[in-house]
C-alpha cells in the first residue's frame, strides 16, 4: 500500500462535488474530451473572440437597460435635472432614455457600455471576418460556417440599427426615415410594406414598441442561436492552424483547451469588458439629450448612422438625383434603389458567396485546415482589399460633410471625388494588392533559393567579389514553400473525337475562364528540384568561380548573380516551431 | 425772452449755440437710434463718425467703395446697421484677409473703440440693426428648453444639433458656436452674414433668440458621458470605437497571443 496525503477539507468538497454531478448527469466524459480538446495559439483567432465578449458585455448592460426603459410612443412632458429638455413634448421612451441617463444611478455608464460594445462588436465582427478571409479559412468543410458567421453580421446590423432608433430621438428618427424612404422606393409593394412596418403612415405610434421586441427577443435570440451553432462548428472542424513545419491537415498543432485557453479566454473577457467599460466611463456616445426628441421636422448638420451603416449613408449620398424616373403614373426611384439596395446587395452577395465561387474556380474537393498566406493567393486577397476599399469609400462618402469642414475642402469637390473613386478606387486596389502579392511571392522564392544576405562580402584572390548568403533553416523554407500551387483549371475540348459537340462544355468553359482570372497570374513555389539546382549551383561557384552560370529560369533567381553559401545546420530549433 | 435777446451779441453765445445743438444731436440719438445701448458704450457721436470714415476709408474702401455703397468685389453697406459691423469687425471677419468661399475668422484687427466709431459711419449711412444691449443678449435670462426648440427647427441643420458647425456646398461651412460671444450670436442672427439667411425680429422674436443663446451657452463643454469626441456624431463615435476599442484589444490579443503557453 502505498501512502497517499489525507485530502484536505476543501479537496474533498470539490471531490463531492464533482462526484456527484458526474453521477448524475454524466459531465466527466464531456470535461474530460473538452478539457483535452487542442486548439492552435496565434493571437488572431483571439478576434473572434472579442465579438463572443462584447455581444456578452452587450447582453448583461442590456438587461439592465430594459428595467428602465419604457418602450411607448405616448406623448409626455418632461421634468427632470436636464434643463434644455423641461417642459418639451416627447414620447415615453425618449423621457425614459432620459431618466435612464441622468437620474438612475449608473444608468448612463450603462446605456454607454452598451453602446459602445455594439460598436466593437461589429467592428470585431469585420475583423475577425476579415481574418477568416484573407487566411482561406472559409474554405472546404467550413463553407457552411462562413456562411452562418455572415447571417450573424447580417443579424449584427439589423440588431445595431433597431437598438439605435429605440431612444426615439431626431438623430436616429432622420435613420428610421430613411429606412421608410427606402422601403418606399420598392416597386408595386413599397407603400404598403411601409404602412405595415409603421401601422400606418410613418412614423406612426407602434414602431417603438415594435423594434423593441424584435431588438431585445427576435435578433438576440436568433443572434445566440447561431453563435452557438458558429462555436459547435468550429469543434466540430477543429480549428485551423497557420502554416509551418510539422503542421498539415492532419493534424492540430496547439495546446489543450484546459488550462491553457480557458485562462487566456478567460482574461481576454474581462479584457474586452474593461475596455469597453473604459470607453463608456470616459468617451460620451449617442447624447440623445443633445439631439432632442423625435420630430419629423427637423434634422440637424452631421446627421450620421452608426459607423456599420455609414456605408449605407455614403451611397446615397453619392447617387445623382436626377436618377428618378416617371413611368406613367408611376415612379421608379432609382435614385434610392440603386444606392440603398444595388450597392449593398453587390457586396453582400459577394461576400456571403466567396467561398462557393473560388471553390468553383479552383475545382478543389479537398478539405483544408492550414491557413493559406494572404500573399499566396493573389487574387482573394486583391479582391477581399477590393471589397473593403468600397466599403471604404463609402464609409468616406458617408463623412463627407465632416472632411469638408475638417479638411476646409469643397463639399461638391469631395462627392465627385467619391463618385470616381468608388469605381476606379476598388479596381485600382485590387491590382496594387495583387502586385503585392506577386512581389512577396518572388521574394519568397528569391529567400528559398538564395538565402538571406548577410553582408559579407568576399574577396577572391583573381579580385572576385562575392556576397555570402545564409541558406534559410528548415523551418524558414517550409513556410515559403509548403503550399500549393494552383493552377488554371485544364478542361476537355469541345468536341469528342469523332467531332460530336460535348455536353456541359460550355459551363466549363465558364469555369475555367473563371479559374484563368484567378490563377493565370501565379508565381509558384520552390520545387525540391529546383532547390536542388540551386544549392549545387552554389557549391559549384564555391569551388570553381568561373564556372558556367545556371538558366536563370531553372533557378527562378533575378539577375542570376552568383553568391557563396555559409554552412549551417539546417535543422537547429530556433524556436518558429511552436 | 428779454434777457435772451440782450444777450444774443454775446461772444459766448456762438459757444452755447454749439453745445445746445449737440446736445440735441446726441439727445435725439439717444432716442431714435433703436436700442443701442452696448455693454461697450456705442456714443456715436459726429466725431465718431467722422474717425469711423476715414478708418473706413483707409480700410474698408477698397472693395465696399468709397460711399460704401459696394463695389465688384463687395456688397454695399449702406443700411446693414451697427449689428453687422461689429459681428464682421468683431470677429475679425472684416476686413477679409483674403477671398474664398467665405470670409474666415481671424485675430479682430481693430479695438472696441474703432470698430464703434466704424459702425458709427456705417450706421449713419443708413437706418439698419442696431448693436444689442447686454439684457437682449444675456444667457441667464433665457429660456433654454424653449432655445433648443427652435434651435433644432432653425438653426440644427447646418450648425449642428449643439452648434458645433457643419458643411455647405462648395466649401462654405457653418461655424461652431461655443465659443462665438452672446453678442455676436444675436448680431448674425439679425444681419445674416455670409451664408447665413437673416432672422428678424418678426421670425424669430428677440425674446426667442435670447432663448437660442442660452441653449448654445449651455452647450460646448456640456457632456454629461464624459469627452465629447466633437460633438460630431455617430462618426467621431464610430472613429473611435475603431481607434481606441479595437486597437486596445488587438494590441491585448497580440500580447496574450504571445504569452508562452
Amino acid at each position: 500500500m502505498t501512502t497517499t496525503a489525507t485530502p484536505t477539507p476543501v479537496e474533498k468538497i470539490a471531490g463531492g462535488t464533482a462526484d456527484y454531478l458526474d453521477q448524475r448527469t454524466g459531465i466527466g466524459t464531456f470535461v474530460k474530451t473538452f478539457a483535452r480538446k487542442i486548439f492552435p495559439d496565434h493571437w488572431s483567432f483571439l478576434l473572434g473572440e472579442i465579438a463572443l465578449f462584447s455581444f456578452i458585455t452587450i447582453l448583461i448592460s442590456g438587461v439592465f437597460l430594459t428595467i428602465f426603459f419604457v418602450p411607448s410612443m405616448t406623448e409626455v412632458h418632461y421634468e427632470g435635472p436636464w434643463a434644455a429638455m423641461n417642459g418639451v413634448e416627447m414620447s415615453e421612451a425618449f423621457a425614459s432614455t432620459l431618466r435612464l441617463s441622468f437620474e438612475v444611478r449608473g444608468g448612463l455608464l450603462m446605456r454607454q457600455i452598451h453602446h459602445w460594445a455594439a460598436l466593437i462588436f461589429m467592428a470585431a465582427i469585420v475583423t475577425h471576418m476579415m481574418r477568416v478571409f484573407f487566411t482561406g479559412a472559409f474554405r472546404k468543410p467550413r463553407e457552411v460556417n462562413w456562411v452562418v458567421g455572415f447571417l450573424l453580421l447580417i443579424l449584427g446590423l439589423a440588431a445595431g440599427f433597431s437598438g439605435y432608433s429605440l431612444p426615439d430621438d431626431v438623430l436616429s428618427g432622420n435613420g428610421l426615415r430613411i429606412t421608410d424612404g427606402v422601403v418606399k422606393a420598392v416597386p408595386i409593394i413599397g407603400s404598403y410594406t411601409s404602412y405595415f412596418i409603421f401601422g400606418g403612415e410613418f412614423p406612426g405610434q407602434d414602431l417603438i414598441p415594435r423594434l423593441f421586441t424584435v431588438h431585445i427577443l427576435l435578433v438576440p435570440g436568433i443572434i445566440l442561436a447561431l453563435i452557438g451553432l458558429h462555436l459547435f462548428f468550429v469543434v466540430l472542424h477543429k480549428h485551423t492552424q497557420y502554416p509551418g513545419s510539422g503542421r498539415s491537415d492532419k493534424n492540430v498543432v496547439g495546446y489543450p483547451l484546459f488550462p491553457i485557453y480557458v485562462a487566456k479566454a478567460g482574461g481576454y473577457f474581462f479584457t474586452v469588458f474593461g475596455v469597453i467599460a473604459l470607453m463608456a466611463a470616459t468617451m460620451s456616445i449617442n447624447p440623445v439629450w443633445n439631439y432632442g426628441p423625435y420630430d419629423p421636422s427637423p434634422i440637424s448638420a452631421g446627421a450620421q448612422p452608426d459607423w456599420y451603416m455609414l456605408f449605407l449613408e455614403g451611397s446615397l449620398r453619392l447617387m445623382p438625383g436626377f436618377t428618378e424616373v416617371v413611368i406613367g403614373h408611376y415612379t421608379l426611384s432609382l435614385n434610392v434603389i440603386i444606392p440603398a439596395m444595388v450597392v449593398p446587395g453587390i457586396l453582400f452577395t459577394l461576400l456571403a458567396a466567396y467561398p462557393f465561387i473560388e471553390a468553383f474556380a479552383t475545382g478543389d474537393k479537398r478539405e483544408h485546415h492550414v491557413l493559406d498566406r494572404p500573399r499566396n493567393r493573389p487574387f482573394r486577397t486583391a479582391f477581399g482589399v477590393s471589397i473593403l476599399t468600397a466599403f471604404f469609400i463609402l464609409v468616406l462618402a458617408g463623412s463627407n460633410d465632416l472632411i469638408a469642414t475638417h479638411f476646409h475642402m469643397s463639399l461638391n469637390d469631395i462627392t465627385w471625388a467619391f463618385r470616381v473613386l468608388i469605381f476606379v478606387g476598388p479596381w485600382f486596389a485590387f491590382w496594387v494588392t495583387k502586385r503585392i502579392c506577386l512581389g512577396l511571392q518572388r521574394k519568397d522564392r528569391e529567400l528559398v533559393l538564395h538565402g538571406h544576405e548577410t553582408g559579407r562580402i568576399v574577396r577572391f584572390a583573381n579580385g572576385e567579389y562575392i556576397e555570402v548568403h545564409k541558406p534559410l533553416d528548415a523551418h524558414e523554407r517550409w513556410l515559403r514553400v509548403q503550399h500549393d500551387a494552383i493552377r488554371p483549371l485544364e478542361i476537355e475540348p469541345a468536341e469528342d473525337s469523332r467531332g460530336v459537340r460535348r455536353k456541359g462544355y460550355r459551363l466549363d468553359r465558364m469555369r475555367q475562364r473563371l479559374s484563368q482570372t484567378f490563377y493565370e497570374d501565379r508565381i509558384e513555389p520552390v520545387t525540391p528540384a529546383e532547390l536542388a539546382a540551386s544549392h549545387s549551383h552554389g557549391q559549384h561557384d564555391a569551388i570553381a568561380p568561373a564556372g558556367e552560370p545556371a538558366p536563370a529560369q531553372l533557378t527562378g533567381a533575378v539577375g542570376g548573380g552568383q553568391h557563396l553559401v555559409d554552412p549551417q545546420d539546417e535543422t537547429a530549433l530556433d524556436g518558429r516551431n511552436r | 425772452m428779454k434777457a435772451l435777446a440782450a444777450r444774443r451779441q454775446d461772444r459766448r453765445a456762438p459757444i452755447v449755440l454749439l453745445l445746445l445743438a449737440l446736445l440735441l444731436t446726441g439727445g435725439l440719438y439717444a432716442v431714435l437710434a433703436p436700442t443701442s445701448a452696448d455693454a461697450a458704450p456705442v456714443q456715436a457721436s459726429t466725431n465718431d463718425i467722422a474717425t469711423g470714415e476715414k478708418l473706413f476709408q483707409a480700410n474698408c474702401a477698397s472693395c465696399h467703395g468709397p460711399a460704401a455703397s459696394g463695389t465688384a468685389s463687395g456688397p454695399s453697406l449702406i443700411g446693414v446697421g451697427a449689428a453687422a459691423v461689429d459681428f464682421q469687425v468683431g470677429t475679425g471677419r472684416m476686413p477679409m484677409q483674403m477671398s474664398g468661399p467665405q470670409a474666415l475668422p481671424k485675430p479682430v484687427q481693430f479695438d472696441q473703440e474703432q470698430i464703434n466709431q466704424l459702425a458709427a459711419f456705417v450706421a449713419s449711412l443708413g437706418a439698419g440693426p442696431a448693436i444689442p444691449t447686454a439684457e437682449q443678449v444675456d444667457p441667464a435670462l433665457g429660456d433654454v428648453a424653449n432655445g433648443m426648440l427652435i434651435f433644432r427647427t432653425n438653426c440644427a441643420m447646418c450648425h449642428n444639433a449643439v452648434g458645433a458647425g457643419g458643411a455647405l456646398s462648395q466649401g462654405k461651412f457653418a461655424p461652431n458656436l461655443w465659443e462665438t460671444t452672446p453678442t455676436h450670436l444675436y448680431e448674425a442672427m439679425l444681419t445674416g452674414p455670409q451664408s447665413m439667411p437673416v432672422f428678424n425680429d418678426a421670425n424669430i422674436t428677440p425674446e426667442e433668440k435670447r432663448d437660442i443663446i442660452a441653449f448654445i451657452d449651455q452647450q460646448g463643454g456640456t457632456s454629461p458621458g464624459g469627452l465629447d469626441l466633437g460633438a460630431l456624431g455617430p462618426v467621431s463615435e464610430g472613429l473611435w470605437a475603431w481607434v481606441v476599442g479595437m486597437g486596445l484589444l488587438i494590441g491585448a490579443a497580440v500580447w496574450i497571443g504571445a504569452k508562452s503557453s
